[in-house]
């Protein structure tokens, strides 16, 4: 296939923040999940684990607490405001002050038909679920101390809260507080200090499962209100609990990063009789404190201070190995945060709170392939960028000349006009924009820099004419199909005659830009686009799928190519149907029509579509094998997939015009080393 | 098909103080073949027995009075003579045991040489062309001596024939670049002069050889491009013939001598179609001139077909006067080559008669000067030969001459990494009685082949670093520790402790390009010498405090090393860590997809 300059990129220093809480939606099977930063991101657990939906943070929100109902995503944080999401918009739909100081926490009883907060000032506030609104209803006896955790027996006459050096069983109907346990404080120095009910679980029987700051998981016996048994399973805090849907296990999250798992379970077998929560299983996924935690019905989800969601599936749950048996972490958004400019080797990196532009260095020397050249020039930060207010940047784009930038938050939308002359770079804000782009989900540029193309609500697409001097509204694309959902991919053809948008509905919507109307509607898959490209030459749609699924798509034929039937025909080959990150990104060589680039985390790949597709026997990862024989051997063994590991921890991979790889690495160990340290490293011999 | 003998020694030469004197000025034919008189370069006449390697008898002259040719074996009168400061002519016989009471005449010009044949009576050539029969001159040893010679012209090379009642003296001289051949026949008395061609590159002739065949003088020269010449000179002469005649000749041999042109090298035609050559490199071995060389000039191959009466080549090389019998059948396809111990450019072979040319006997910094020549070379096959010659040459003549040590340049060559103990064995021990240190060190340092009996002196001598370091058998050391007395040996071991503890002290100060023993040679050496002379120092009172501190050292070093076993099987794991490439923030790489 030949030989490839490679730029490969570390500097930009991506960080994702910890994650706080997360709620699962099991009738959905949507995982949310809140990070530091007050962003919330929507994963699909029946698309595998697809991050479908991110709604960008805001400076002043913090969110403590997560919580669904039905399909609707409320949440509760530190500034004392219960914020409910608008998922298809991707922003808070509103925000209201429970006027109880910082909250904690929120549920809901499992009708979904009351919300209850527990408050810093030691109140636990009832609210009624509306059909568009929420309201408050009433407090529950007003307690000496903060409520930080709360749970809500299954038959919504009871709630349990976890308080500091106690927990107090309230009465929901009369809202008086029925029992009150007392928690041990640690044992030694930490005698002094009160204990903290991180988390409390209340189960159908009346069992009440607490974690705490001095590191026990207790049982206690909600009608009595006496401790049945304490398990201290930590020297720090126990930060979360979780329940199975079944109540036979409940899993503790603690700061030492292990999980631990409980389960009702008799004591010797035969004997139904006399079950306890017995301890049974540990796991250690995480380095740092596991905040958030979910027992989903094959798995355990959990997420902390270390950035990364682990879906540790049960093995037990699963017949045979398989996709879904495998552990999953997921690092990385499944979208892009970089935008290249291919003609002149631009990056523009996103930050929630900036925008980075760099130009990428030059070496003229020539190597063989394994060599570093020497650099002619170094890489060079031409630009940064600070967002203004308080929202965060959902999404950017860079035109492929390198003369627009652009970037979007829930409430505004920015444009600047880049002018690089050698080592001058001037930056000029376009200031009248038209009314109607307020906001975007996903913006992106024609290749000729003359329109720019942004993502708005209920799936449509502005068209925006861009000129030197000013910037005006064309046309809105909508789709035919009336979806809601908002558009997380947007590509455009070379020669400016297409547009294609992929919604989280899965349709992808193609669009004559000539005739500014729906072209096609490429055959809906059931699985998520998570990457797609048209074609420079052949206007061929290549669209690859969360499950991994490749297609290729003629918008001109309106059909899927032959290669396509071809590849669907055969099928994939087993080993990349299981590779557990999504495609991100898709673009072609210009010069070699038969070549597509597409990459994810852990490798990118050079489609060759005149070669043979790789059979289930055939070596899969055969780079290696290739370069050991000779040149005569190799045509027989080679394949269309072209895989390269070379490269690792991978944000981007792009090709540019002069046929050099653009590779944005972001290796974990840099992440993992800003973290703070972790409570408890693991020592030799201990 | 001929053959060249395992050669022999025939004597040990000794270096003269003279330093422009070769230790032998000739070697000549005594009554038969068996003997051989070699004349030295200063003072004494041996008489050898060739076939037994002994000497037989051996004359010499007073203190201040110096040997100026070699002597000869009269045939006639089986007296030998010799010519002392170039005027006195001395004869005496085996039974004479001194010299000085033998008969000695005086002549009235310098003598160039003596020449005696069997069959023939001696002559004297002088050094300005004359020649007299001995028997006339020492009946009239103050007769006047006519110059022949033109005042700039010097011989060069001479020799005598005598075949069938005829008798000559050739001689060849040299003028201005001009070479002349003088053929001097006497009774009756006629001398022709001819002039020998010109070589293109203006070089004289490196070695000249005569005989007669057929009726016909043939001259074998030899030149410094590798040219050997045969020129061929009627017996019977043209009487009458005035003035100098050119001298034609053919081109009998071209020997390839490699890149440049010989230094020195010696020709000599054994037969009719055979010349040996030595001196010119063995055409497939490249390896160094050190060759004795027998070639068939009819065919130019190289071989050996030899009928000469003798039937021994004597070469004089080193510190050795070898004596290479041939023997030979008719087959013209055997090829023979001797590989002798010649030190380069100091060659001369003879077959009858040999005159050695000077050897290496210019002053130290010559010596230094061709060192560094020959070192800075670089060819290194051909380097590890000739260094080692050299090396082997300098160390006798400094043995020889007690005034003569060339430190800087043994150093050179020593520091060439091609010499070993074994090539040079008496390097070291040289340098050990000069105290040169330096030297010591390095050969310690280079030679991986020293005896434990050499180390053993070394440490008597000093105790370094470096001596730790050779290596050694225990087996054979042993028995030389045990010679040490008992005040080296607590010296040693203060020495070994210091040096343990300095090291275990700082061992991440220590110099990087300093070379120093490691823990386990010293400790080795302790050991050692603790089992060499254990009884003996624990009578010796001084030694107690020394033996006490080892044992508690050890007590501490044994505890350190239990506590380092525990933590090792973790050190090892870190080993087995991957190591992370070195990646910077921004690169460009080369990847090559198939």
């Amino acid at each position: 296939m030949g030989e490839f300059k490679v730029h490969r990129v570390r500097f930009f220093d991506y960080m994702p923040t910890a994650i706080r809480a997360m709620a699962f939606n099991a009738h959905t099977e949507r995982l949310a999940l809140a990070r530091m930063d007050g962003s919330v991101e929507i994963f699909n657990f029946t698309d595998h684990y697809f991050q479908e939906k991110v709604i960008p943070g805001k400076d002043s929100r913090s969110i403590e607490s997560l919580c669904w109902v039905g399909g609707r995503l409320f949440s509760a944080g530190l500034n004392g405001e219960i914020a409910e999401y608008d998922l298809e918009n991707l922003r808070p739909k509103y925000s209201l002050e429970a006027y109880g100081g910082p909250i904690w926490t929120i549920i809901s009883n499992t009708q979904g038909t009351q919300l209850a907060i527990g408050c810093e000032d030691g109140t636990v506030k009832l609210f009624e679920v509306l059909e568009e609104h929420i309201q408050f209803e009433r407090n529950l006896d007003r307690q000496k101390g903060r409520i930080i955790s709360l749970s809500w027996h299954p038959s919504g006459t009871h709630i349990a809260a976890g308080m500091m050096d106690m927990i107090r069983v309230f009465d929901v109907p009369t809202g008086h507080a029925v029992q009150r346990l007392l928690v041990d404080r640690g044992f030694g120095g930490s005698k002094s200090r009160e204990t903290v009910v991180w988390s409390v679980a209340f189960l159908s029987d009346h069992t009440v499962v607490s974690g705490d700051s001095a590191g026990k998981v207790q049982v206690w016996d909600g009608h009595t209100g006496t401790l049945v048994k304490t398990h201290l399973v930590t020297k720090w805090d126990v930060l979360a609990l979780s329940v199975s849907k079944d109540e036979s296990s409940v899993v503790a999250g603690t700061s030492e990063g292990t999980v631990i798992q409980f389960q009702f379970i008799a004591p010797t077998l035969h004997q139904q009789q006399g079950k306890e929560w017995v301890r049974t299983r540990t796991f250690k996924n995480h380095t740092h404190d596991v905040r958030a935690l979910a027992e989903i019905e094959t798995a355990i989800v959990s997420g902390g201070m270390d950035t990364h969601l682990v879906v540790r599936p049960l093995l037990e749950k699963f017949d045979e190995k398989s996709h879904a048996s495998g552990l999953r972490k997921i690092h990385f958004p499944h979208r892009n945060l970089v935008s290249c400019a291919k003609k002149v080797g631009l990056l523009l990196f996103q930050f929630p709170g900036q925008l980075e532009l760099w130009r990428l260095g030059d070496s003229d020397g020539h190597g063989k392939p394994g060599d570093r050249l020497p650099l002619e020039r170094m890489p060079e930060k031409l630009l940064l960028l600070k967002r203004k207010g308080e929202d965060h940047i959902c999404c950017s784009a860079l035109s492929s000349c390198g003369g627009w930038l652009a970037y979007s938050t829930v409430s505004c939308v920015r444009i600047y006009r880049l002018q690089t002359d050698n080592n001058n770079i001037s930056i000029t804000k376009v200031s009248k924009l038209p009314k109607a782009l307020h906001s975007a989900h996903q913006l992106c540029f024609s290749s000729d820099s003359s329109k720019m193309f942004a993502a708005s609500s209920q799936s449509s697409v502005l068209v925006i004419a861009l000129t030197q001097s000013e910037c005006k509204y064309v046309h809105t694309l909508k789709p035919k199909s009336g979806s809601r959902q908002p558009i997380h991919l947007m590509t455009t053809s070379v020669d400016g005659k297409w547009l294609a948008a992929a919604n989280s509905d899965c349709e992808i919507h193609v669009y004559n830009l000539q005739k500014l109307k729906l072209h096609c509607i490429v055959p809906v898959y059931g699985s998520c686009p998570s990457a797609m490209g048209i074609h420079p030459t052949t206007n061929n749609l290549t669209v690859v799928h969360a499950d991994q699924q490749l297609f290729e798509y003629s918008i001109v034929e309106k059909q899927y190519t032959d290669w396509s039937r071809k590849l669907q025909k055969q099928g994939l080959h087993n080993v990349w149907l299981d590779r557990d990150t999504p495609v991100t990104h898709v673009t072609f060589n210009s010069k070699n029509p038969n070549q597509v680039v597409l990459h994810d985390m852990h490798m990118f790949c050079i489609i060759d579509q005149s070669l043979p597709l790789p059979d289930q026997k055939t070596q899969f990862y055969n780079q290696m094998t290739l370069r050991s024989l000779s040149e005569q051997e190799r045509p027989s063994h080679l394949h269309a997939f072209k895989i390269c590991k070379t490269f690792q921890d991978l944000l981007c991979v792009s090709l540019l015009d002069d046929q050099s790889l653009v590779v944005v690495e972001r290796p974990l160990l840099a992440i993992t080393s800003q973290l703070p340290a972790p409570v408890r490293q693991k020592k030799f011999a201990t | 098909m001929a053959a060249l003998y395992e050669e022999f020694t025939l004597c040990g030469l000794v270096q003269t103080q003279n330093a422009s004197d070769s230790p032998i000025q000739g070697i000549e034919r005594d009554g038969d073949s068996d003997h051989a008189v070699v004349t030295d370069s200063t003072r004494s006449v041996t008489l050898y027995k060739v076939s037994d390697q002994k000497p037989l008898g051996s004359w010499t002259v007073k203190q201040g009075q110096l040997l100026t040719c070699p002597a000869v074996f009269n045939f006639q009168t089986k007296e030998y003579v010799v010519v002392s400061d170039n005027k006195v002519i001395r004869v005496w016989k085996d039974e004479d045991l001194n010299l000085d009471k033998a008969f000695k005449a005086t002549v009235t010009a310098d003598v160039w040489r003596v020449h005696s044949a069997p069959g023939g009576e001696p002559v004297v050539l002088f050094q300005r062309g004359a020649v007299r029969f001995l028997d006339s001159l020492l009946s009239a040893p103050q007769q006047p001596i006519e110059d022949v010679l033109s005042e700039e012209e010097v011989i060069r090379w001479s020799t005598n024939i005598v075949a069938e009642e005829q008798h000559f003296v050739l001689f060849t001289t040299e003028q201005k670049g001009e070479c002349c051949l003088y053929v001097q026949r006497l009774n009756p008395n006629t001398l022709q002069k001819y002039r020998l061609e010109r070589e293109d590159s203006g070089a004289s002739p490196l070695s000249f050889s005569a005989s007669l065949r057929d009726k016909h003088l043939n001259l074998l020269y030899l030149y410094p491009n590798g040219c050997v010449y045969q020129s061929v000179v009627a017996a019977r002469g043209y009487v009458g013939l005035e003035g100098v005649q050119a001298l034609p000749r053919s081109l009998r041999l071209r020997l390839a001598v490699g890149e440049g042109e010989l230094g020195a090298a010696s020709a000599v035609a054994l037969d009719e179609a055979h010349v040996a050559v030595v001196g010119v490199p063995h055409p497939s071995a490249r390896t160094g001139k050190d060759f004795l060389c027998i070639w068939n000039t009819n065919f130019q191959t190289l071989q050996a077909g030899i009928l000469r009466n003798w039937r021994k080549l004597f070469v004089p090389h080193g510190k050795a006067l070898s004596v290479i019998p041939y023997d030979c059948q008719n087959h013209p396809s055997g090829r023979i080559s001797i590989k002798c111990n010649c030190s380069q450019g100091n060659v001369k072979l003879g077959v009858n008669c040999v005159q050695p040319q000077p050897h290496q006997t210019g002053p130290v910094d010559e010596v230094q000067r061709e060192v560094e020549a020959l070192v800075s070379r670089g060819d290194a096959q051909d380097l590890q030969l000739s260094v080692g010659q050299l090396a082997c040459h300098l160390v006798a003549r400094s043995q020889a001459e007690t005034a003569f040590y060339t430190p800087v340049a043994l150093a050179q060559l020593v520091q060439t990494q091609f010499l070993c103990h074994s090539v040079c064995p008496g390097l070291l021990l040289l340098s050990l009685e000069h105290k040169d240190y330096f030297l010591c060190q390095l050969c310690l340092q280079l030679f991986p082949d020293i005896p434990e009996v050499v180390t053993c002196a070394c440490l008597k001598t000093f105790i370094s670093n470096e001596v730790l370091q050779t290596p050694y058998s225990d087996n054979f050391l042993l028995p030389h520790l045990k010679d040490l007395d008992t005040q080296q040996v607590i010296l040693f071991l203060q020495y070994l402790q210091f040096v343990y503890l300095k090291y275990s002290q700082d061992v991440y100060t220590q110099t990087p390009g300093l070379r120093s023993p490691t823990m386990t040679q010293i400790i080795d050496w302790v050991c050692l010498l603790l089992d060499a002379h254990f009884t003996v120092l624990v009578m010796a009172p001084d030694a107690k405090g020394l033996l006490s501190n080892l044992q508690s050292f050890v007590k501490s070093q044994v505890k350190l090393f239990s506590e380092l076993g525990k933590i090792e099987s973790s050190l090892q794991e870190l080993h087995k860590m991957k190591l992370s490439k070195d990646i910077s923030q921004y690169s460009i790489e080369v990847i090559e997809l198939f």
